[in-house]
């Protein structure tokens, strides 16, 4: 094998790169986005949404018909019955069971890859509306916006958040292309980029990679498991995800998030997406 | 007369076909099993009762497609079998931790999982050590460079020869044995498509196996074609990507940008499956969720033969390379008694010349149509391990062409039923790291008493460190990969 059959061969696997996000990304036929939650046409009291669900992330009015779903709610959770119908995007994996439950159409799943969000609140859909990740400040912006390097920690991932952060690396997604890079060394990087519900036996080396990332810092979480626990929410040998003693800055939610999702979520932290 | 339980793959029994055996004949019966080339693939104590700890042995009869079930009741210790036949090692451990029965005479008997230790001593425990003026030690982990899961492991080093490696797992322990407990519910299938997140299609395939051989359902052809075609794209996407990352490694870039792109192409086909990269939502108890219509056939067909042309390009260019076959040959070599001797499975244990698979040994019946063809090699070296995934690619996409043609005509889903009462059944699958076994007790009340997952990565991570044995430091990324294991897989 030599060079002239090394260059023929990159001539015939051509050129690869999307063009996300000039263009509109490719999605899978039968993707499931961001549910679009209608409040309006709930039949309040069927709670059968709630009771598909596998996380607790859907709120019913006036009562919940499953109490055992109360075992995974943490404090900051509504799940008592709030006032209308609610779906946590922090909580959803994304499975559709809702979706399937829901004779009234009042959860259906859309195509929508844009789940990437500021704040904790934002992810708790309550209708049609999603207030998108804002970006960074201006300050933070003039830090990070022209590279912005990361130090990867998976706490109780499963490999699946992980492999699909890993694809934006290659050739398809090239990340390098917008100034980001996933660096080696906590010592090297811009922030931390957590996957998993935070082990019990992983929070300690969560605390000193944290420790050993200069100042000023952004945290990310993705998935499910780092931003709510997920389907590991309330197990004892879990933090239930990203700890209290940490800030996010930005939420990216999916079980495991598409790639574009996550590349549309860091986009739009460093103010590089117009839409 | 005491006896052992025989059952085929996914085969339920009622629990009281196994009569537990003396200690001191169960002992025997095991040892002179694995002596004899079986294999031990689970090995788990069960509290059956407030009074009564029983001890499962599991045994793989890879030949005669049969697994058999040995049990015996245990109070506070028994004998370790792991002197003489180390396979048993890592499940004494396991049984230790969990249970405190001590496995006397087990050679060290460390955590697994540090499921008990204070949240600041995960990875704390006494390493094997190398005295002497010229030994060095190194630690790695368990925060690692790339974005890999987190382990920890510990090099006794001379100059740079690795004299020894040992590993401290554990971290990602999120408790999904404990959970599975009392159901199944709405959550246990998730738990099973998260358990090793890489391998959702195996163990959501081995864990539905299990609970319609309990309830006694047998599921459609159709069904079963589908989860096939998933899992050959599990590990097709999968052996791909690790082709590219021992590229990668070595710093062969074409190959590594190349199969890179190739791995998504094969994730985004099981996407047009079920509209998941990963097959999440795909396999349920009673068959799949999604059927396969003919306009998805003929986009898979052609996403095949793009992929395979890609793929005829990228992966003969590293193996006809001499620059990278002088770093793949003769590297973490490991020899094919130690395979054995440590249980070995997957495409580690068929790169040392061991045939076996689970999709030829424990085919469900009646079988495809398909022949099967075992794909090995017998230097077990790094070179071996790329060569069974290269084998096993070219085999498996050729597998998913035929059966996705042929699909039979039938339903995708059949009712569950409630599982039986009081039952017992072991379920196989060949994941793309190798053997998948879920072994499933249901009690009295027909709900699940006893799940035992055993990941391929709970044998192979000591056949990593065996075969780092005597290789430089600066191969063991290099060897890491041609394993490629799971932590979460591992730790559950």
């Amino acid at each position: 094998m030599g060079l002239i059959d090394i260059l023929f061969a990159r001539a015939k696997q051509g050129h690869r790169t999307i063009g996300f996000p000039n263009d509109a990304p490719v999605l899978p036929e039968l993707f499931q986005g961001r549910p679009a939650v209608r409040p309006e046409l709930c039949q309040a009291g069927c709670g059968k949404c709630a009771d598909s669900c596998p996380t607790g992330a859907i709120t019913v009015p006036a009562h919940i018909k499953n109490p055992e779903l109360l075992l995974f709610a943490t404090s900051d959770d509504a799940s008592d019955g709030g006032d209308a119908l609610s779906l946590d995007l922090g909580r959803c994996l994304f499975c559709g069971e809702c979706g399937k439950a829901c004779t009234e159409k009042a959860i259906e799943f859309t195509k929508e890859y844009r789940l990437a969000a500021t704040s904790r609140e934002a992810l708790k859909l309550t209708g049609e509306t999603f207030e998108l990740a804002k970006a960074l400040d201006e300050k933070s912006l003039k830090v990070f916006g022209r590279s912005f390097k990361l130090r990867q920690v998976s706490a109780g991932g499963c490999n699946a958040c992980e492999a699909d952060i890993n694809v934006l690396n290659t050739v398809v997604f090239d990340l390098g292309r917008f100034g980001i890079q996933f660096a080696a060394s906590p010592r090297h990087a811009d922030g931390l980029l957590i996957t998993g519900p935070v082990t019990r036996n992983m929070e300690l080396a969560l605390r000193k990679t944290w420790d050993a990332v200069p100042e000023p810092k952004i945290v990310i979480a993705v998935g499910a498991c780092a931003i709510s626990g997920g389907l590991y929410a309330g197990h004892a040998e879990t933090r239930s995800g990203v700890p209290p003693w940490l800030k996010v800055d930005l939420y990216i939610p999916g079980c495991p998030p598409h790639p574009i999702t996550i590349l549309d979520g860091l986009l739009r932290l460093l103010d590089k997406l117009d839409k | 007369m005491k006896s052992r339980l025989t059952l085929r793959n996914a085969e339920a029994a009622p629990l009281k076909a196994i009569e537990p055996f003396g200690a001191g004949a169960f002992a025997e019966r095991i040892q002179r099993d694995l002596k004899a080339g079986y294999r031990l693939i689970s090995f788990f104590a069960h509290k059956a009762s407030s009074h009564t700890t029983r001890l499962y042995a599991v045994i793989a009869y890879d030949d005669d497609g049969l697994i058999r079930v040995a049990a015996t009741n245990v109070a506070d210790s028994f004998e370790s079998l792991t002197p003489d036949t180390p396979q048993a090692h890592l499940f004494e451990r396991e049984i230790f931790e969990q249970t405190g029965i001590i496995p006397k005479g087990h050679p060290w008997r460390k955590p697994v999982r540090f499921i008990a230790a204070a949240p600041e001593e995960a990875g704390v425990m006494k390493f094997h050590r190398v005295e002497g003026a010229a030994i060095h030690e190194v630690a790695v982990g368990p925060v690692h460079a790339g974005i890999i899961e987190p382990g920890h492991f510990r090099f006794q080093c001379e100059g740079e020869t690795v004299l020894h490696l040992e590993m401290a797992l554990g971290y990602q322990h999120r408790g999904i044995e404990r959970a599975l407990k009392d159901g199944p519910d709405k959550r246990s299938i998730h738990y099973m498509e998260t358990a090793a997140g890489d391998t959702t299609v195996g163990h959501a395939t081995a864990w539905c196996q299990a609970l319609e051989s309990l309830a006694g359902v047998d599921i459609s052809f159709r069904a079963r074609a589908i989860r096939e075609i998933a899992l050959e794209l599990e590990r097709l996407a999968n052996h791909v990507g690790d082709i590219g990352a021992l590229a990668g490694d070595i710093g062969f870039l074409p190959t590594a940008a190349w199969c890179g792109r190739l791995r998504g192409d094969f994730l985004n086909m099981t996407a047009v499956l079920c509209g998941n990269r990963f097959g999440r939502g795909l396999i349920r108890p009673g068959g799949v969720a999604f059927d396969i219509a003919k306009p998805q056939v003929a986009d898979i067909l052609n996403r095949l033969d793009e992929a395979y042309e890609g793929l005829d390009t990228a992966v003969p260019m590293l193996f006809d390379s001499p620059s990278v076959l002088s770093r793949f040959e003769e590297t973490g070599r490991l020899s094919i008694h130690h395979a054995v001797d440590l249980g070995l499975v997957g495409p580690a244990a068929r790169a040392c010349g061991i045939e076996h698979d689970v999709r030829k040994n424990f085919a469900r019946r009646p079988e495809p149509s398909t022949r099967f063809t075992i794909s090995t090699c017998n230097t077990g070296d790094v070179l071996a391990r790329g060569m069974v995934r290269w084998l096993e690619i070219q085999r498996s996409i050729a597998y998913v062409r035929d059966r996705i043609r042929s699909l039979p005509d039938d339903a995708t889903m059949r009712p569950m039923k409630a599982l039986r009462p009081a039952h017992f059944t072991v379920s196989l699958v060949e994941g793309w790291r190798g053997e998948i076994c879920h072994t499933v007790i249901t009690g009295a009340d027909g709900k699940l008493a006893a799940c035992k997952v055993v990941d391929p990565s709970f044998h192979n991570w000591m056949g990593l460190a065996a075969a780092m044995r005597g290789q430089q430091i600066s191969d063991f990324p290099l060897c890491n990969k041609s394993f490629n294991l799971s932590y979460c897989g591992h730790d559950l």
